[in-house]
């Protein structure tokens, strides 16, 4: 049904609708709508046996997850930035043991310094925790990746991740088809896990596995994943075939098919990337977007496939490899490895500075211009950053950079009276 | 009977020492000779062995020992629908050598810090699909739970999952090499509290005492219990089960690779460790203490040290008398504390 | 890039928090879909609570709108707190023929803003004093209903009934009522003074 409502809202609602058994909540902004709308939801009854648990930290919602997913329950939790972080240990477990485990990350930066604002650099930093990462450019497909999302994890016997922009999707008013509760429950069938931990029929999971096994079990993860690379596209299709509109999958192309220039990028940004596209299409300039919808399982293949015609590539990420350089751009270039092409990384869009749409023309005029370094960072304060590396040099305070910025910039108070 | 007979009968007794058979109508071994009812539940042949032979414990251990006991009271006292959730540690990597397992009984192992989430976890899971009839023990040893798995465990009493977790505490992080915990003893030795310096052994005033902290958070019910009273500890498992909520029971479990103990002196040390006072055996009810485990033989704190390498530093030439004195008055506290001598004339049952 | 959105109408919202800031941006884009457009709303706020200034935004267009970026060239702009005027950049971005709906009893020349008077189109400013309005209807000095009511007036961008219906969807009972009341107050003092001005 179709309705103006918030990001969060609607992810709730969708996700009651999934019927999960146990919900885990912690809160951490900003995904905390979310878990409020299931509590809220799940009081008034629109959801039963479900267990709505508020656990005491994000490591315990995850590790409570894993119980009871074990146990055979779907389960269900949210959380962002620090609090994925805090659970890091855990998420490698519930992927390690093929826990079909579903989880909102509302993208948020990751301290320090604190940052409540939206970044990828959360989800990025667990790309290897052996979770399938799907991130959505709207909220309309951050709420159709949830209903796909438990459907992949359960045919999988994997844990997924929804990646949704914290704030600029979450805290966003927009028009939502929100899936009707009756067309979810035909597309997802009950949960009927292939290991349960049942008196019925006891097992042992969690063994430890030494190294004559272990490398075979770990690529057997690795195995579903590259599984997942067909699972994905089948059940985006199945999603349209029953809800009918197109979200999820692999990738998806913006006037690609001619393009010269192409931009890679993940989740919100998209959506001013295409109007910037849009204007300089008028123009007559062969510029196009590739969005990633599947992060992990990586599609090097169909990224082959879609930017090996292209001139030149720029991949735009919202997150950075502190010492090296991009993380979307690295995975890029394996798929484009033996193809000879101009390459741009540019980082945007850190701890939630807005990307604009005239910040994003002037980028890509330069791209298309080549008068971009490899690497970029879109509207750096580059005088700030000398000052401080200046000082540094001159043998200045040693300690955090954001507090010393703020010294030099007169903020903080030097010292007490 | 006449004054007489009643002097006649006082004179003998003084005469001769009473005999007490400890193997009848006591709390301490499997007591074949018991009627069937009365015995535990290892004596019987129809045990669950939920922990089954041939896993990989060190002779003597009694983690073992106590895993057993308590699984299979718990099995029993559930009529086998049970399900245990197991943190990193001795017990999980003895009893799991891949491909081979001990279990039983269905059984996951997650990560260190979080077996009281994990088994919140699996008692939500069996709510949501109306299979309450199935119970959930989380277990693990004391690094798991008095150190790194506090704030799940606290944060499983605070909600009253329907949760029995039990913690084998044999005061140190044995699975990775005995190094201290916060559940190691003042004075003992341990990798990183070695007899060096100033100040042998684990320093004084440090150290959780995780059953008191489990009474505060009012949960119905919190017991201590070692390996030596296999009656008392299943007879404590078997009132766990009976009761629905957040439950938590600490055995104690000597190590004999860890303490430097003789694998033979296991129940031995978990006996004395009770008669000198430095361990309590009680059990709570909604944080209120309730019956206490009396002392049968008042015994000096060394008698139980010296069996022990890991206290080998407080004795000899070079020893520590005045240790030996701060762990007697600790002792002497609790004994106060729990009143755990008997009164004159009580019989002690236990 | 205007020519190539004709429907595009962009509204920058400033308050402080507490004030409503956010759910006066929602409640427009809840209007807007009523009428069938297509509508974005979303804030921009640090960590505080209360007092600390807010902004929010919201975007209507005829057709689907794709980008995120902040409003940086308002179509309308939203003051709902006077005390802001001299503290934050208000008017960044704000074009020649913008609508300006500032919340407050005084004038633009009492309030130090003549040149602003100079500078755009005089018949689309307006100081009105919505919290007054408010809490005249409401019993409370909350603003943003009557702005709402008073943009729909100043901008002719929605109808006043989109307006209470989204309030009252979102309000219920007296709140909702005194809300909606709150907004027509404004309409129709703002279709007064507008009407008035424009027969000048």
């Amino acid at each position: 049904m179709l309705r103006q409502t918030e990001g969060s809202a609607a992810v709730a609602e969708t996700v009651v609708s999934c019927r999960p058994e146990v919900v885990c909540a912690y809160p951490i902004s900003p995904q905390t709508h979310i878990v409020e709308g299931i509590s809220d939801l799940v009081r008034a009854g629109e959801l039963e046996h479900c267990e709505y648990m508020m656990v005491e930290s994000e490591f315990a919602a995850m590790s409570v997850c894993i119980g009871a997913s074990a146990a055979g329950a779907r389960t269900y939790t949210a959380t962002a930035s620090q609090g994925l972080l805090y659970m890091a240990e855990a998420l490698f477990n519930a992927s390690g043991l093929g826990l079909p485990i579903v989880m909102t990350v509302a993208n948020r930066a990751i301290g320090a310094p604190i940052n409540i604002w939206n970044d990828h650099s959360d989800s990025m930093s667990q790309r290897d925790s052996g979770w399938i990462q799907l991130y959505a450019e709207t909220n309309q497909e951050a709420v159709d990746l949830h209903v796909q999302a438990f459907k992949l994890a359960e045919q999988l016997s994997l844990p997924v991740m929804v990646c949704m922009d914290g704030f600029i999707l979450t805290h966003a008013y927009e028009r939502i088809d929100i899936p009707e509760r009756d067309a979810v429950h035909s597309f997802l069938p009950p949960f009927e896990p292939n290991q349960v931990l049942d008196p019925a029929d006891p097992m042992t999971i969690g063994a430890m596995v030494g190294p004559e096994a272990y490398t075979e079990v770990k690529y057997l993860a690795h195995a579903k994943q590259m599984q997942a690379l067909d699972t994905i596209p089948a059940v985006a299709e199945e999603f349209e075939a029953a809800f009918g509109r197109p979200s999820g999958g692999l990738l998806r192309g913006y006037r690609i098919e001619d393009a010269e220039t192409v931009v890679v990028a993940l989740g919100s940004v998209l959506g001013t990337i295409e109007d910037t596209i849009d204007e300089m299409r008028e123009e007559g300039v062969r510029i196009g977007a590739m969005a990633i919808k599947s992060f992990r399982p990586f599609p090097l293949g169909e990224v082959r496939e879609a930017l090996a015609g292209a001139e030149r590539v720029l991949v735009l990420e919202k997150a950075l490899a502190v010492g090296v350089g991009g993380i979307v751009s690295a995975n890029v270039r394996i798929a484009l490895s033996g193809i000879q092409q101009q390459g741009y990384t540019v980082i945007a869009g850190l701890g939630g500075r807005p990307i604009t749409g005239a910040s994003l023309r002037q980028l890509f005029d330069d791209a298309i211009a080549d008068r971009l370094p490899p690497l970029t960072f879109l509207d750096m304060d580059w005088a700030r950053v000398e000052s401080e590396l200046k000082r540094l040099a001159e043998g200045g305070r040693s300690g955090a950079h954001a507090e010393n910025i703020l010294r030099e910039a007169g903020i903080v108070a030097g010292r007490s009276h | 009977m006449s004054e007489a007979a009643d002097r006649a009968r006082s004179d003998a007794e003084k005469r001769h020492q009473r005999v007490r058979f400890y193997q009848v109508g006591s709390h301490v071994v499997g007591n074949r000779l018991l009627d069937p009812e009365q015995r535990t539940v290892q004596a019987r042949t129809d045990r669950s062995n939920a922990i089954t032979s041939g896993h990989r414990a060190c002779r003597g251990c009694g983690e073992a020992l106590g895993a057993r006991y308590v699984l299979d009271a718990a099995m029993r006292a559930t009529g086998g629908k049970l399900i245990a959730a197991n943190a990193t540690g001795c017990l999980e990597v003895f009893s799991t050598p891949f491909p081979e397992s001990s279990w039983q009984l269905p059984w996951i192992h997650s990560v260190f810090g979080n077996a009281p989430a994990v088994a919140s976890g699996i008692a939500a899971a069996q709510r949501a699909k109306g299979r309450e009839d199935v119970r959930v023990i989380g277990q693990g040893g004391d690094g798991g739970t008095v150190d790194i798995g506090f704030g799940c465990l606290s944060g499983m009493f605070e909600r009253g999952d329907d949760v029995l977790y039990v913690c084998y505490d044999n005061e140190a992080y044995m699975n990775t090499g005995v190094q201290r915990s916060g559940a190691t003893p003042p004075a003992a030795r341990t990798a990183n509290t070695k007899p060096i310096g100033e100040h042998p052994g684990n320093p004084f005033g440090q150290g959780k005492d995780v059953p008191r902290i489990a009474m505060a958070h009012g949960i119905p019910y919190v017991a201590t219990a070692t390996v030596a009273e296999q009656h008392d500890l299943e007879r404590k498992v078997e009132t766990a089960m009976g009761i629905r909520g957040a439950r938590y029971i600490h055995v104690f479990v000597p190590c004999p690779l860890g303490w430097g103990s003789q694998s033979q002196d296991t129940i031995k040390l978990a006996r004395l460790v009770k008669e000198t006072g430095l361990f309590p055996v009680f059990e709570a009810f909604d944080g209120e203490l309730g019956e206490v485990s009396k002392i049968r033989r008042p015994t000096p704190v060394e008698e139980y040290l010296k069996l022990q390498r890991r206290y080998a530093h407080l004795f000899g030439e070079n020893g520590h008398p005045e240790i030996v004195e701060r762990l007697q008055a600790i002792a002497d506290r609790n004994i106060r504390e729990y009143g755990l001598l008997a009164e004159d004339g009580e019989e002690v049952r236990w | 890039m205007e020519g190539a959105k004709p429907n595009r109408f962009e509204v920058r919202i400033h308050g402080r928090g507490g004030q409503g800031v956010v759910t006066a941006a929602e409640l427009l884009s809840v209007a807007a879909f009523e009428e069938g457009h297509h509508a974005q709303a979303f804030p921009s706020f640090g960590s505080e609570r209360t007092g600390a200034p807010v902004v929010s935004f919201c975007r209507l267009d005829a057709v689907p709108i794709r980008t995120r970026e902040p409003v940086a060239e308002p179509d309308a702009l939203i003051v709902q707190d006077p005390t802001l005027l001299h503290q934050v950049d208000l008017f960044s971005g704000f074009g020649p023929d913008g609508y300006l709906l500032l919340n407050s009893g005084r004038s633009f020349e009492e309030l130090g803003l003549e040149d602003l008077l100079q500078r755009h189109r005089p018949e689309r400013l307006l100081a009105v004093p919505a919290g007054e309005i408010a809490r005249r209807n409401l019993g409370r000095p909350l603003p943003n209903a009557a702005l709402l009511g008073g943009f729909a007036a100043l901008t002719g961008r929605l109808r006043l009934e989109s307006v209470q219906d989204a309030i009252r969807k979102r309000f219920s009972g007296r709140a909702g009522e005194g809300n909606a009341a709150a907004a027509a107050e404004c309409f129709e003092l703002v279709s007064e003074r507008v009407g008035g001005m424009a027969r000048a």
